[in-house]
């Protein structure tokens, strides 16, 4: 047992896959010999050298295309996206080649291929290097979308991902990238699809995603020391597959529903999941299904604007509070 | 009466079986292509369709220089290059027609015609996405130390988008196994490729910017894109990287089904026409001593061919309802939640 970094957990992740499959490889801009702009894979590059760990150009469509040529024809690589937000310039691949290859071709290609990039806001980066993108990912078939929020399920889902064979887009936290957490020794492997329950409750469920697992955690204590107000907390983890047996035996449990989502309102992940609770578990419920978002509005730079815009702690349990108390 | 020359007299570099062979590779895409553009009249190909006739030499010059186990990736204008892969002609066309006897069983669609176990790694119809893909499948192979390799075809108007030159560099720093192949059929869709690109040859005069040589080739003579092709892929097989290839050629048809090709000059047609790629093949075989015979009976037996495959098309049911969500995962159904 350890303690070991969220960034440094990506590492050993990707390490963990690396020595056990000789066809797992590593390529994106200055993935190896800088370790990553945010560090979080140092170490790659002297371990398993330049033929497995590769820099590539600025050029994230060469980076994902050939990802998906690779995976085709029998390796299993795993490509990084510096940020999210430029998913906009390699789109094409995310939507219309991975997912769509295995369809069309009647299941001749597969595409078994990890798509690691850096999420969501908190470093003050501004409106194109902050984005909250997994609702672009989520609503195509064909993909798996994957977020974890700590240092063991970054290194259990990464595992899980690269033995997937489907592609799977691995969605980092950029602000989490500091914490720390106890991770075991030896190989971690985890399930896709699976969401955990970080804390159990009997008032209200709170599912919560990437960056906003700590902050609904907080939220939960905070509204249980202070209102007497019992949450349990969902970390969703897997967008695609949903593990909707999870959240709706909690909302069973509890009668309520809250989403606490980083994107931007329309369209978010908590919107498919309210409709399924709707739709499924609409007699369990005693109140409104809410969701906590950030508005539909550009992420700004300024700390004092940023930090007004996404679901804060306050906010979060101001919102439950009142949810339930009305 | 003087003796014809022999292939062995002229100390032939092809020789008369792949001659025959790459004649043959021709006559079966000009017949299929004609047949698919006939039965699309009769609206029995659906959807879109995107012809390759005229421009039937490129696609067997490089087939017939490939080995098995080498890679191709197409556009979507791709029927010819997955038939000069050995794909049967029934199986082409009833992925045209949407029955269940088609290539991808009606799943993928003219567009994206795919054959794995012929090396056809697939048709690509965003322009340039193949281009890096390919560089991928090339990756692979040399990872790997696989001798195969990948061959990547595409028109002129891929070379003005960005994919095209991500994909040439990548290719070229990472000195990949890989064969670029532009069809230069002069009109990106609707449009001159001249009016709309900043060199007078699309892909040839870009290859500098990426270390590589210039190459241009007759595409109407498949001897000259055979030859070309085997260059390429010695190079590429022995270490020495990526090459890019322009071909010249010329579409007969308009850009897709919707497109009666009004736009060409008058007069423009018709004097392609004249070095139409199977004329001048025919008259190849003929100066190498191959009979009209030998010709006529190749003619026979790929119409005949392409006849039977279009009855057993005819007769081929629709695509089963049970297939309409398999293999969107690779569990092989479309399950996203439990």
């Amino acid at each position: 047992m350890a303690e070991l970094t969220y960034r440094d957990a990506v590492a050993r992740g990707i390490a963990q896959e690396m020595a056990r499959d000789p066809d797992v490889v590593f390529l994106g801009e200055d993935v190896a010999a800088a370790g990553g702009v945010f560090k979080s894979t140092v170490g790659l590059l002297e371990q398993f050298g330049p033929k497995r760990v590769r820099d590539t150009p600025i050029s994230e469509q060469a980076i994902l295309g050939a990802a998906m040529g690779a995976a085709m024809t029998g390796l299993k690589p795993i490509a990084e996206i510096m940020f999210s937000d430029f998913f906009a310039v390699c789109f094409d691949y995310i939507a219309n080649e991975f997912p769509k290859s295995r369809y069309m071709t009647n299941g001749q290609v597969k595409c078994p291929l990890v798509v690691r990039t850096g999420n969501g806001g908190g470093a003050r980066f501004g409106a194109q290097h902050s984005q909250s993108v997994e609702n672009w990912c989520m609503m195509i078939p064909g993909l798996k979308v994957v977020a974890p929020s700590s240092p063991i399920d970054v290194i259990g889902l990464l595992a899980a991902s690269v033995r997937d064979p489907d592609p799977v887009i691995f969605l980092e936290h950029k602000s989490l990238y500091a914490i720390k957490g106890e991770v075991p020794d030896g190989e971690i492997v985890d399930t896709l699809g699976t969401a955990k329950i970080l804390r159990p409750g009997k008032d209200a469920t709170i599912l919560a995603l990437a960056y906003m697992v700590p902050r609904a955690l907080e939220a939960a204590e905070k509204l249980a020391k202070e209102h007497g107000i019992d949450c349990e907390v969902i970390d969703v983890r897997s967008l695609v597959p949903l593990d909707t047996q999870t959240i709706l035996g909690s909302v069973a449990k509890t009668h309520r529903a809250f989403s606490v989502e980083e994107n931007p309102r329309l369209c978010g992940w908590g919107a498919e999941i309210m409709s399924i609770i709707a739709d499924e578990a609409f007699y369990d419920l005693d109140g409104p299904l809410v969701r906590i978002t950030t508005p539909h509005v550009p992420l700004p730079a300024a700390d004092v604007l940023e930090d007004a815009i996404l679901p804060s702690v306050d906010r979060i349990a101001d919102r439950v509070r009142k949810t339930l108390n009305s | 009466m003087s003796k014809q020359p022999t292939a062995a007299s002229l100390n032939d570099d092809i020789g008369e079986a792949k001659r025959l062979e790459l004649y043959r590779t021709q006559v079966v895409i000009r017949e299929a292509e004609q047949r698919a553009y006939d039965l699309f009249l009769q609206n029995l190909v659906k959807g879109t369709s995107h012809l390759s006739l005229g421009q039937e030499a490129v696609a067997a010059g490089f087939a017939g220089a490939m080995k098995k186990g080498d890679l191709s990736f197409c556009t979507y204008r791709g029927h010819a290059h997955t038939l000069a892969r050995g794909v049967p002609v029934e199986q082409v066309l009833g992925e045209l027609m949407q029955r269940d006897n088609g290539l991808m069983r009606g799943k993928g669609g003219s567009m994206h015609l795919t054959s794995v176990e012929h090396g056809v790694m697939g048709s690509y119809a965003i322009i340039g996405a193949h281009l890096p893909i390919a560089c991928g499948a090339a990756w692979r192979a040399q990872y790997k130390g696989q001798d195969d390799v990948t061959t990547c075809f595409f028109g002129d108007g891929t070379t003005n988008i960005g994919a095209f030159h991500e994909a040439l560099n990548f290719a070229a720093i990472w000195k990949l196994p890989v064969v670029f192949v532009c069809e230069n059929n002069l009109y990106m869709e609707y449009t001159p490729i001249g009016d709309v690109t900043a060199v007078e040859h699309p892909a040839a005069d870009r290859a500098s910017s990426y270390g590589l040589e210039r190459v241009i080739v007759d595409g109407q003579d498949a001897d000259a894109v055979y030859r070309a092709g085997q260059k390429a892929y010695e190079k590429a097989r022995s270490g020495g990287g990526p090459s890019l290839i322009e071909c010249k050629t010329y579409r007969y048809s308009g850009h897709s089904r919707a497109d009666p090709a009004k736009y060409r000059p008058e007069g423009e047609l018709e004097k392609w026409k004249k070095r139409d790629p199977i004329l001048i093949y025919r008259e190849r075989l003929k100066a190498f001593g191959i009979g009209e015979d030998a010709i006529a009976k190749i003619d026979a037996e790929v119409k005949q061919v392409v006849d039977d495959a279009t009855e057993k098309c005819k007769a081929a049911p629709p695509p089963p309802m049970e297939i309409l969500t398999t293999d969107v995962y690779a569990d092989g159904g479309f399950a996203w939640r439990n």
